[in-house]
C-alpha cells in the first residue's frame, strides 16, 4: 500500500518534471511546421520542416557520417585542450598559492587572457602555429584555462583559519598542508571550474575552426560549410550534435564532481 | 602564509624545583600580556599554572581575551610580554568550533593528529578506535561531520586530541553553542574522560555553573584587557554528579564567583 503510493508519487513527480519541457518541445515543433509550411516554396530552404531535417540530416547515412566524423574530431580537439588547460591551470594556481609574488606577478595576465576577445587572438594563433590541430587545441586552452586557475586558487586559499591552526599546532610542512588541507578544501571549487571550462573548450574547438581550415573538418567547419552552401537540413544536424556535446560535457563533469565530493559537499 | 609558524615556548625547567614551580608543572603563565598590532590590549599580566590533575577553568565576559590566552599557551600566538612555559609532550586542543575537516569521515578526522605526527596506519586505527569509543561515538566512524549534531562534533574534536594522549588539554568554550541539556550531559562525559585519561586542563567558559561543576580551580577574568580578578579553589571531590548542583555549598560558591564578575 505504502509502496504503491510511493511509486505513484514518484511517477507524478517525474511527470511533473518531464511534462512541461515535453509540452514546450511539441509547441515549438508545431510552430516550426507552421512557419516552414507557410514559406514560399522557393524560400523554404531557410527553414525546412522537421521531417525533412530528419530525412536529409539523420537518415541519410553519408550526411550523418560526415557530421559524426566532425563531432569525433571536435571532441578530440576540445578534450585535448581541456586536459592541457586543467594541467597548466592547476599547476599555476598551486604555484600562486605557495608564493604571493607568483600570484601578484602572474594573476593579472590570467585576467587579461580572459578579457581579450577570443576572436581577436584566434587569427594570431593561426599565423604562428599553423591552421591544424595544434592551433585548435591552443585556442581551447586559452578559452578554458581561466576558470580553472581562479577556482583552484580560490579553493586553495579559502581554507578557514581555524583549520590552519590545527596544522600549525602539529608543525606540519607546507606540502602536508597543501595535500591534506588546501587541496581537499579546493575540490568542490575545482570541479565547478572543470564543468565551466569543459563547456568553454567545446566552444573554443568550434569557434577555432571558423578560422582554421586545414585538416579534417570538425563541427565548426561543417557548420560553416553547410551555411555557405545553404544546406540547411545538415546545418540543423550539426547544430543538434554541437548542443548535445556541450550538454553531455557539462553533465558529465557535474556527475564526476558529485562522484568525488558529493559525499560531503552539496554540489549544485 | 609566512605567519603560520608556531612560536617557541620555553620548555619548563626540568629538575628545578625552586621558585617557578615544580618540575611536573604542565604549563605556567608568568605576567603574560598581549597587545595586538592594531593596538587592542587583550590580555594584561596574567599569571597562573596548571599541575597534573588540575582542572583550571577561566571564566570571563565575552571578548576579554580568553581565546587569546589559550592561543598564547599553545604557541599559535606569541605573547607581547611575560613568559609561557610548557612541559614537553603533546597538547590537546578543543577549539571554540569543532574544526572537523568536512571531507573526512569521523574515523579519518580522529586519525588526523596521529597522521600529522607520522604514526603508522595500524597504530592510527587503533588509537582512533579507542578514542572514539571513549567519547561514546562507536558506530559513527563512517559518518561525515555534516551528518552530526553539534554535541557529536565536539566529541569527535575531543577524540581527535585524545589519540595523542596529551598530558595537558585546552578547551576553548567547547560547549558554548550547545543547548543546556546536551551541555550538562557532556559535562558529565568530560569528567568521566578526565578521570580516565588523567590530563591537566585549561577550560574556558562563560557559564559559571559549568565552571564550578567541572573544575578544581576557577579563575575569574576581567573584561578587556583581561586580568585575573580572583581565583577560587573548588573543594568538591571527584567523581561528581549532577546532584552537586543542588548542594548549598555549590550555590554559595557560584554565588561568590558571580559576585566577582558582577562587580567588574
Ligand atoms: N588578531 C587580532 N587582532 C586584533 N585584535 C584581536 C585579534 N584577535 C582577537 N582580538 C581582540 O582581542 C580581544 C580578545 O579576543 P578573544 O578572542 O581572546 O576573546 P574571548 O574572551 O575569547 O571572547 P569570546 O568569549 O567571545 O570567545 C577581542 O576584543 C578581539 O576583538
Ligand atoms: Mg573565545
Amino acid at each position: 500500500m505504502s509502496t504503491a503510493r510511493h511509486t505513484s508519487s514518484r511517477l507524478r513527480s517525474s511527470t511533473y518534471r518531464l511534462g512541461p519541457p515535453i509540452v514546450v518541445f511539441l509547441v515549438v515543433l508545431g510552430i516550426w511546421y507552421a512557419i516552414s509550411l507557410s514559406l514560399d516554396p522557393d524560400r523554404q530552404f531557410l527553414l525546412p520542416t522537421p521531417n525533412e531535417v530528419i530525412d536529409v540530416g539523420f537518415v541519410n547515412q553519408d550526411n550523418l557520417f560526415q557530421v559524426l566524423e566532425g563531432l569525433l574530431w571536435t571532441v578530440a580537439v576540445s578534450m585535448t585542450g581541456l586536459v592541457i588547460a586543467i594541467v597548466l591551470g592547476m599547476t599555476s594556481a598551486i604555484m600562486m598559492s605557495q608564493a604571493k609574488w607568483v600570484e601578484t606577478s602572474f594573476y593579472p595576465y590570467a585576467v587579461i587572457i580572459q578579457t581579450v576577445p577570443i576572436l581577436a587572438i584566434v587569427p594570431l594563433v593561426g599565423l604562428w602555429l599553423g591552421f591544424g590541430f595544434t592551433s585548435r587545441v591552443v585556442v581551447c586552452v586559452i578559452i578554458s584555462i581561466f576558470p580553472i586557475i581562479t577556482n583552484t586558487l580560490f579553493g586553495l586559499q579559502s581554507v578557514p583559519a581555524s583549520f590552519h591552526d590545527l596544522f600549525t599546532l602539529h608543525r606540519s610542512s607546507r606540502l602536508t598542508r597543501l595535500v591534506k588541507l588546501q587541496f581537499p578544501n579546493a575540490l568542490p571549487a575545482i570541479f565547478a571550474g572543470f564543468r565551466i571550462s569543459a563547456g568553454l573548450s567545446v566552444i573554443g574547438a568550434i569557434v577555432g575552426e571558423f578560422f582554421f581550415r586545414k585538416g579534417i573538418p570538425g563541427l565548426g567547419r561543417l557548420l560553416d560549410l553547410y551555411r555557405a552552401r545553404l544546406l540547411t537540413e545538415q546545418l540543423f544536424t550539426a547544430l543538434v550534435f554541437s548542443s548535445l556535446l556541450g550538454i553531455l560535457v557539462f553533465w558529465g563533469f557535474g556527475f564526476l564532481g558529485r562522484l568525488v565530493v558529493g559525499k560531503w559537499h552539496e554540489t549544485t | 602564509m609566512g605567519d603560520r609558524q608556531i612560536s617557541n615556548i620555553q620548555p619548563s625547567n626540568h629538575g628545578d624545583t625552586r621558585g617557578g614551580g615544580s618540575s611536573s608543572t604542565l604549563i605556567s603563565f608568568e605576567n603574560v600580556s598581549k597587545t595586538f598590532p592594531d593596538g587592542t590590549h587583550a590580555v594584561d599580566s596574567v599569571s597562573f599554572k596548571v599541575e597534573p590533575g588540575q582542572f583550571v577553568t577561566v571564566v570571563g565576559p565575552s571578548g576579554c581575551g580568553k581565546s587569546t590566552l589559550l592561543r598564547m599557551g599553545s604557541g599559535l600566538l606569541s605573547a607581547s610580554s611575560g613568559e609561557v612555559r610548557r612541559s614537553e609532550g603533546n597538547l590537546g586542543y578543543v577549539f571554540q568550533d569543532a574544526t572537523l575537516l568536512p571531507w573526512r569521515t569521523v574515523q579519518k578526522n580522529v586519525e588526523l593528529f596521529c597522521e600529522l605526527r607520522g604514526f603508522d596506519r595500524s597504530e592510527r586505527r587503533k588509537r582512533a578506535k579507542d578514542a572514539i569509543e571513549l567519547v561514546g561515538l562507536s558506530g559513527f566512524n563512517r559518518h561525515y561531520p555534516a551528518a552530526l549534531s553539534g554535541g557529536m562534533k565536539m566529541r569527535v574534536s575531543l577524540a581527535r586530541s585524545l589519540t595523542l594522549d596529551p598530558p595537558l588539554f585546552f578547551f576553548d568554550e567547547p560547549f558554548g553553542a550547545l543547548d543546556e541539556i546536551t551541555r550538562e550531559y557532556l559535562n558529565l562525559e568530560l569528567l568521566r574522560i578526565f578521570a580516565h585519561a588523567g590530563f591537566g586542563a585549561v577550560f574556558i567558559t562563560h557559564n559559571l555553573y559549568e565552571a564550578v561543576f567541572l573544575s578544581t580551580d576557577v579563575l575569574v577574568m576581567s573584561s578587556r584587557p583581561g586580568r585575573i580578578l580572583k581565583s577560587f579553589s573548588i573543594p568538591f571531590p571527584y567523581p561528581r554528579d549532577l546532584d552537586l548542583r543542588f548542594d548549598p555549598a555549590f550555590a554559595e560558591l557560584t554565588g561568590e564567583v558571580s559576585e566577582v564578575l558582577r562587580d567588574e
